[in-house]
């Protein structure tokens, strides 16, 4: 753990306006250049959590310090995020949507191309500039959606079970080339999933959550090589990091105590 | 990459071009064969002019009666034309402000539904009063653009709201300002509900041109078309009634495929309703 993280919450709380306790004593920090996957069972609050760190929604009690917060350069996007949901504008072309963040920061056009056809190349789709949202399969919307994301060089992403509808080829075909796209930008990335193979393949860190009110209950760091790739996949520890964090969420599902399992 | 797009559905195109031949033809060949019919049974059964004139005596009037009948259609379709511009301006800026603020909402939206719910036939006299008959033009207008106003409001403002969730999270975290959310997100989000109110209160602006023509009378310097036919209808100039019908007739149809148009247009590359 670096001395000042990019993210931290500490005990942090969230009430819900109906009453629900949706988060009770939370805490996270995560450092600059990880990947952290946060698994939980549905319902437990992580997608609050996500929400939490992007501004869309602030904590009931509790602390919440972002790097960036009070001294950021203008024209900087600290933060970014790729939803459940591709989330592009229907009415304008793949291109228009990934310049979107750059031109809410009043960038012209001209000015923004080499950074928005950038990003198109990064992801793959500098053939469907002008190609519509309707007329793009699921994957490569994500994938426009990641691009868009990706453009204005976030220091954190926020990736919020974003292949969860995707078809498993397309699924891990994006897994691969988020991968290569983290180490190549060296961003930090929080994401959210249910998937135990996808949290293992992609991380450097595994939080297990409880359900509701969420809380980590257990922090699993993932050993495996850098270069994640389909070898990784198949080798020996892997499975055994799948096991383990699988044995952790169902032992967070049934709400023993955490440390009751790795003893 | 290989993943490819998936194949948007289309129509094989030889049926789908003798679907759009028929469309036009078909309802042609069976407006020809009803004005035959009509021709005829007015010929054989030798009926007056008065009663029913045959197309062809509508033809020549419209043809003789020409000037008359130009300045007039001038006079509705202005109407209708200036109501409908003022119920767009006044209807989004009212639904803008009705997203904006729910208490404006609140308040004004039930006052804008009873408006709507009261037939504007009994409206009508009470704002010639208050307007008075000196200026008749002014009357029109205001009862065509009451009756037209409202489906543009209440179409826009649930366009307004309908934007994606998704796409206003985005917004929020791209620190987008109040302006920018409108002009980007809101407004593309409202345009193909908007375009759905424009359809009706185009024909509703028409119909409140023609009611006030109506209420007002005959005693006006500059008839519209209603006026011609009740004016028309008080010599018994049967024909002339018709040419007048015709050209209202004419007006409505037109203005249906110019909304029409101006939906496909504004639509074709990205909504469901105009994607072929």
């Amino acid at each position: 753990m670096t001395p000042s993280p990019l993210v931290e919450l500490v005990g942090i709380r969230k009430t819900y306006a109906n009453g629900t306790l949706a988060l009770d004593d939370f805490n996270l920090s995560i450092a600059d250049g990880e990947f952290v996957s946060l698994l939980g069972p549905s319902g437990c609050g992580k997608s609050t959590v996500l929400r939490m760190i992007a501004g869309l929604t602030v904590p009931t009690s509790g602390t919440l310090r972002r790097a960036w917060d009070g001294g950021t350069q203008a024209g900087d996007q600290p933060v970014s995020c790729v939803f459940q949901e591709p989330t592009l504008a229907p009415w304008a072309d793949v291109w228009s949507n990934v310049f979107l963040p750059l031109r809410l920061r009043g960038r012209r056009k001209a000015q923004a191309r080499p950074m928005v056809d950038e990003a198109l190349t990064l992801v793959g789709l500098e053939q469907f500039a002008h190609a519509y949202p309707r007329e793009l399969s699921g994957g490569m919307k994500m994938r426009a959606s990641v691009a868009r994301a990706l453009l204005t060089r976030p220091r954190l992403l926020l990736l919020d079970e974003p292949f969860a509808a995707l078809d498993e080829i397309a699924r891990s075909r994006l897994n691969d080339d988020l991968m290569m796209l983290w180490r190549e930008r060296q961003w930090a990335g929080l994401f959210i999933t249910h998937s135990v193979y996808e949290a293992v393949f992609l991380s450097t860190r595994v939080l297990v959550m409880s359900p509701r009110p969420g809380r980590v209950v257990q922090e699993i760091a993932i050993d495996l090589p850098m270069k994640r790739s389909a070898e990784v996949r198949g080798s020996r520890r892997y499975l055994e990091l799948c096991q383990q964090v699988s044995q952790a969420l169902a032992a967070a599902t049934e709400c023993l105590p955490a440390g009751a399992l790795n003893g | 990459m290989d993943e490819r797009p998936d194949p948007l559905p289309r129509d094989a195109p030889a049926s789908a071009d003798a679907g759009g031949w028929i469309k036009f033809v078909a309802p042609i060949i069976l407006g020809v064969l009803w004005l035959m019919a009509w021709e005829a049974w007015v010929r054989l059964g030798e009926i007056p002019d008065y009663k029913l004139p045959a197309p062809s005596a509508i033809a020549q009037t419209l043809h003789s009666e020409w000037p008359a009948l130009a300045d007039a259609w001038a006079v509705t379709l202005t109407t209708m034309l200036a109501a409908l511009l003022l119920a767009v301006i006044v209807g989004v800026l009212l639904a803008v402000l009705f997203v904006t603020s729910r208490i404006v909402e609140f308040s004004l939206f039930p006052y804008a539904v009873m408006l709507q719910v009261t037939p504007l036939v009994a409206i009508a006299p009470f704002i010639v009063v208050w307007i008075g008959w000196e200026r008749v033009w002014l009357t029109q207008l205001v009862c065509a653009w009451i009756v037209a106003f409202f489906p543009i409001v209440a179409n826009t403002a649930m366009g307004l709201r309908s934007a994606d969730r998704g796409l206003r999270d985005l917004f929020a975290l791209y620190g987008a300002t109040r302006w920018q959310r409108l002009r980007m997100l809101l407004a593309p989000s409202a345009l193909p509900y908007f375009l759905a109110g424009l359809k009706v209160s185009a024909n509703l602006a028409l119909v409140g041109a023609v009611v006030a023509e109506f209420v007002i009378g005959t005693q006006v310097d500059n008839p519209g078309l209603a006026s011609t036919i009740f004016e028309s209808q008080l010599r018994s100039d049967t024909p002339t009634m018709f040419a007048a019908l015709a050209l209202v007739s004419l007006t409505g149809i037109m203005t249906f495929f110019a909304t029409q148009l101006l939906s496909y247009l504004l639509l074709r590359r990205w909504h469901d309703s105009a994607v072929h």
